[in-house]
Parts: C-alpha cells; structure tokens; sequence
C-alpha cells in the first residue's frame, strides 16, 4: 500500500461513510417495520424523532460521497507519477484489478446518491413523510453498494505496489489495442459527433419543453440517460483529440491534468451534475399524485430540469470551444 | 429568495448562539486550528520537498552508471564510458568523480565535487553557503583538506555559491580533478560514476538493458526512478505522521462531542424557547448545522493559513529540530511557496468529514428535545 495523505483520508472517509449508512440503514429497517403514521404511540413518536437523524446522517454521509468522488479522481490522477508506465489515471486504476470497478461503483453511488439526496429533499419539505417508506427502502439499495465500494477501494490501494509496470493511456484507449476503451476510441468521429450534438439538441430541447411546460418528463430523463452515454462516448472518441492536438490520443483521464488547464475536471462535473439531476426529474415522477408533494415536486422538478439544461449546456460550450480553438481537425481522419 | 433569506436568518441566530458562549467554544476553535495547523504543515512541507526535488533534478542526465562489486559501488573505470558511448541512442557519457570528506576538526560531511569550470585553475574551489558559514570563511580564504596520505591542502575558496540553491548546495565543495584526485588517492582511469544523456527518454528501459548486458558488473539509475522514489518516500513519510496524530485527531473528536453533548441549562433553555416560537426540529438542525459549518470554517482556514506561515514563511521552524537531525550543515532555506486543492480537500476529509459525523448525533439529540420538559427543567 502507499501511505499517500490522500489514500488515508479518502479511505477514513469510505470508512467513515459505510458506519454512518450501516447504522442509518440498521435504522432504516426498524423504520420499515413499525413505521405508522396514523398512530400516536410512544414508538411511534420516537420513530418520527429519529428520522431527523437517520436524515441527516445519510445526507451528509452522500454528500461527502459526491465530494470525495472528484478527491479520488485526482488522487489517483496524482499517483501515475508512482508507477512504470502510468502518464494518468488511466494507467495508475490499471495497477491491479480493483483499481475500475472502484471508480466504477463510486460514479454509479454518486448517482445514486444524488436521486436519494432529491427524495429526501422532497420528502422533508412535505408535512406528513409521505416517502419514508420508499426512501429507506432505497438506502437499503445504496448501503451495500457504498459498503462494497468501500472494501474494493480499500482492496485497490492496499494492493498499490510501485514496482508494478502498468499501461500507459496510450495504450489502454489507443483504436489498435483490444477491449471496450479502445473499441470505444476506434468509433469513427463523423457519426459520433452526429449522435452526441442530436443526443444534447434533444436532451436540452426536452428540458426547455419540461421546464416551460411541465410535460415529458420521463422523456427528459431518458434523453439524459442516452445525453451522458453519449458525453463519455464523444469525449473518448471525438472531444479529447482536439484537446491533445492528437488523433491517436483519446485518453479521458489526462485532459484532468495542469497540462490541459484541468477541463476534464469542468467536463466530469458538468456531466454528473446534468446526468444526476436529469435522471432526478424522471426518479420525482411517480411521486407526483402525492397529495402532500402536489406542488412541492414539480417546482423542484423544474430546478432539477434548469439545473441539467444549464449543465449539459456548460458541456457542449466547454466541448464546442475545445474544438474550434484547437489546431487540430480530425475531418481528415 | 426565501430560502436564501431563510438561512441567512438562521446563520443569525446560530452565529449570535456561538458568540453568547465564546470562552466554550473559542477552547474548541483552538484545539481544531491546531490539529489542521499540524496535519497542514506535515502536507505542507512534505509537498514542497517534493517540488524542490523536482526542480533540481530536471536538469539532471537521464542516467547514471554505477559500478558494484560485492554488492557495494566501486569505482567505475573510465573506459566503460567508450563502450556505453558507442549503444544507439545514447548522446553522451561523462565520467563523474564526487565523494564525501568528514572534516574532523568540526565533525561537519562535505560534498566533494569535480567541476569543469576548475579543470584549469588547481589550488580553487568554490563552495556552499553552508561550508562558508560553518567555517567563517569567505571569498579568497582559504580551508586545509587533510589528504588520504595524511598531508594536508590547503585550497583557496574562489567564490561562494549563490544562496538560491542552498537546499542542494549548502555542503557542496567544488573542486579540480588534479585535488580531487590527490586528496583522495585516486587512480588515473578511474571515476565515481558515469552520467548518460540520451537522445529519446522513451529508449531508457532499452539503454539499461543494454548497459547491464555489456557490462554485468553495473548498475544504471535513471532519473525517472529517482523521481519516482522521492515522491514515494515523501509521501511515505507524510503519511506516516498523519497517521501518528491520528491519535491527536481522536483526542479532538472526542472533545468535539463532549462540547456538542454537554449543554448548559442556558442553551437548553435556548432551545425549548426557540421550538416553543415555532421551530421545527429540521430549523434547529439547521442552526446546528450552520454553528458547525462557521466553527469548521473559521478553524479550517486558520490552520491551513498559520500552517502556510510557518512552513514557507518561518521555514518550518517548529520542525526543524526534527528535520535537521545531526548535520552539522544544515541549509538555510526557503520553500517555494506551494498550495493546491488535493491539499484542502484531503485536510477537509481528515478533519472537518469527522468533526461533523462526530456532532451529528449530539446536535440531533439537542434538536429533538421536547420543549415543555426543557423549560420546566
């Protein structure tokens, strides 16, 4: 392992993290049980009590989630300098099998967490708790996930050894190697940059519609959904080229280096942030009837819509503007 | 509008709430500034360190060739230059000769260097600050070297080097191959070690390979490697001392939720009143929240400023009992100042993520209170 001031506070934090949903969720079951909100008894009234905690508790604990989603990007991104043959993040995940699936996992609970975040949001505005019993059911969703998360995180740094030789991303996203990364560089540009433009008119279109209108919201999540597939496949693909002026380079992790005045790190959080509160628009929906959430989930639908428009917006600028300033042109590729 | 109106109100009262008992929690502000401050100045200096290696090594030949015998480094014979010279990709080889000199009249370890711009002036040298000072000696004095023989050189310092690269060169002596070689009794044909610079870095691992298959008694280093080994051994040792105040992290957590458990009567009552006009368990949570929030942040940006202070400005002062050991020449030195968000990010999870799962449950414990019980109490 490498005793790297990073490594330690990112694995205090898992740590700390997977206690606080361990106990929340322990919580959370007894919640699920005798939860009854037509009752008056003594349990009951401790129950009600406690949900403020487990709220806050699993609020802040996925809220250090999402945060220590970009401290471990970095980190790993910092400590390619450790091993042969890593140039990025890309080469340093690679060091041994854990390394993917933890970035993996860890975007997939920010995600998750987020919609948990939104629900909560929802439900704490509402007087009678009318998601309780959905949103507990949903951290015993994520518990495991974040849990497993921990212990593949904890197993990719312990199993850091610096005489490893690793591959370069070159070689990992290079269009001759073998793999979904270099499957997904060999796509050729001219299409890619079709569906990723259409993907983002469409998405941004139907969260206007959304946003003026109130209608398609399930439309608007599901665009999002094919939106951020199509983000990571373009910045593969077409999008970090022009960054690199190289038409063999498509590496994803080292436009999050100095060298590239750090864009990936605008491009990663423009994309979780739209593909989050997006998919958020879609995981409100079903709650709309709720008649406590009547007009407390479509005015937060309508932020979540404004905050994914302005995202995936952000995206396309940030991308756009890599592109025409960029000295390279791949039409010729 | 109304929600930024509504925390602003409730940052109000929860800053008006901490500023009501100051002595309570100025304690806690203390012993939270001094944890970051101390784990601040560990990443700090550790990170700086890193740099300066660095910089001085960018300018360094790609590799180094040593010689082992006996799983020691000997001297390398100067012909060994002719056979790396002629691998492909190789641009220049140059024979190195350097060693240590332990002055016994003053217990201090020189770095004893040939340099070219010495070749032709025998009887000069050109040494570091540090030698200077520990010496007392300037420009045009001179400093006696006893020789392997037992006869003594008497060099004349022809000028000192610039205090910029004091780090790397406070116990540096520069000399000429003719007094290097009579001080220490080394045969002609012989040097330290030989430096390469190649023409393609991409080559190196290449090169090596050659280099140890035409000579099986050398070793190549390359600079890559050295790099890699600092940051390794710096982040190591950082590391290592965070995890020792660990034990100091622990003591403050638990001082974090003693204070957060341990309410006075008057903010009891505080709280049943604040609930009894109206606030929700969630509004006192919030203020709870926000109390944290103006706590961590004060001390958060206190530590990490007085750490900065005392690492670049102070040249880590409080460390350098601990950094110096027991070299009599130590450099006087400034760190080049040096911050980034890895830093801040790593000190906000090592602190301010516990500190505030350490609060969560005395907080709710405060916010749940039932008001009627609390007032008649």
């Amino acid at each position: 392992m490498i005793f790297h001031p990073a490594i330690i506070a990112l694995s205090a934090g898992s740590l700390l993290v997977s206690l606080m949903l361990l106990y929340s969720a322990f919580h959370g079951i007894r919640i699920l049980r005798n939860w009854d909100m037509g009752s008056g008894s003594e349990s009951q009234l401790q129950l009600e009590r406690r949900t403020y905690l487990i709220s806050t508790l699993v609020a802040c604990a996925l809220g250090f989630q999402l945060l220590s989603l970009f401290l471990f990007i970095h980190t790993v991104d910092c400590m390619s300098g450790l091993f042969v043959g890593a140039m990025c993040a890309a080469g340093s995940l690679k060091v041994n099998p854990f390394g993917y699936p933890a970035i993996v996992l860890r975007v997939i609970n920010s995600i998750l967490a987020g919609q948990w975040l939104m629900i909560n949001h929802a439900d704490n505005k509402a007087f009678d708790y009318p998601l309780i019993r959905k949103k507990y059911g949903m951290l015993l969703v994520i518990m495991p996930l974040i849990v497993a998360e921990t212990a593949i995180q904890g197993a990719y740094f312990m199993g850091l050894k610096p005489e490893v030789i690793t591959s370069c991303c070159g070689v990992l996203f290079s269009a001759d190697s073998e793999g979904w990364a270099s499957g997904m560089a060999a796509l050729p540009p001219v299409p890619v940059a079709i569906a990723f433009y259409g993907f983002m008119a469409a998405t941004i279109s139907a969260g206007i519609l959304f946003y003026t209108r109130g209608v398609g919201p399930y439309l608007f999540a599901g665009l999002n959904l094919c939106a951020a597939t199509a983000c990571v496949i373009a910045l593969i693909c077409l999008i970090s080229p022009y960054f690199y002026e190289s038409p063999t380079h498509h590496c994803p992790f080292c436009i999050l280096q100095g060298e590239y005045r750090y864009v990936g790190y605008a491009f990663y959080l423009t994309l979780l942030a739209g593909a989050a509160a997006g998919l958020g628009v879609g995981t409100l929906t079903p709650f709309q009837g709720v008649e406590s959430l009547k007009r407390i989930i479509p005015e937060l639908q309508r932020t979540l819509a404004l905050v994914s428009i302005l995202s995936y917006s952000g995206f396309v600028v940030v991308a756009v503007s890599g592109i025409l300033f960029s000295n390279l042109r791949l039409t010729g590729y | 509008m109304t929600f930024i109106q509504k925390q602003r109100n409730i940052l109000d009262v929860a800053l008006c709430s901490l500023l009501r008992r100051k002595g309570k929690n100025l304690s806690l502000v203390v012993a939270y500034v001094f944890v970051i401050f101390l784990l601040s100045s560990v990443m700090f200096i550790t990170d700086a360190l890193k740099r300066e290696a660095s910089f001085v090594l960018k300018d360094t030949p790609e590799m180094v060739v040593q010689r082992l015998v006996a799983g020691r480094h000997e001297l390398v014979p100067t012909a060994y230059a002719k056979v790396i010279g002629k691998i492909k990709g190789v641009q220049s080889v140059s024979a190195r000769l350097w060693g240590y000199y332990y002055d016994a009249t003053n217990g201090a370890n020189y770095t004893l260097i040939v340099h070219q711009d010495l070749i032709t002036s025998p009887g000069s040298i050109m040494v570091g600050r540090g030698v200077a000072r520990h010496l007392s000696a300037g420009e045009n004095g001179t400093i006696p070297f006893k020789a392997c023989d037992g006869s003594y050189l008497f060099l004349e310092i022809r000028s000192v080097l610039p205090s910029e690269s004091e780090l790397v060169s406070a116990d540096l002596v520069l000399m000429s191959e003719l007094d290097f070689r009579r001080l220490f009794q080394m045969p002609e044909g012989y040097a330290t070690d030989l430096v390469l610079r190649v023409r393609n870095v991409r080559e190196l691992s290449t090169i090596a390979a050659k280099v140890v298959q035409l000579l099986p008694d050398t070793r190549p280093v390359s600079r890559d490697e050295i790099l890699r080994t600092y940051d390794a051994v710096f982040s190591w040792r950082s590391g290592l001392v965070i995890v020792i105040f660990a034990g100091a992290l622990c003591a403050f957590l638990i001082l974090a939720w003693d204070k957060a458990t341990g309410l006075s009567a008057e903010e009891k009552r505080e709280i049943g009143l604040l609930k009894a006009v109206g606030w929700e368990t969630s509004d006192v949570l919030l203020m709870k929240f926000w109390e944290g929030m103006a706590v961590s942040l004060v001390s958060f940006l206190t530590g990490i400023i007085l750490a900065y202070l005392h690492i670049f400005f102070t040249s880590a002062s409080l460390f350098e009992p601990a950094l110096k050991g027991w070299s009599v020449l130590y450099p006087d030195f400034r760190l080049t100042p040096f911050i980034d968000g890895q830093h801040a990010a790593t000190l906000f999870f090592l602190t301010v993520v516990p500190y505030t799962a350490a609060t969560i449950v005395p907080s709710w414990r405060t916010a749940t209170m039932d008001p009627d019980s609390v007032m008649r109490s």
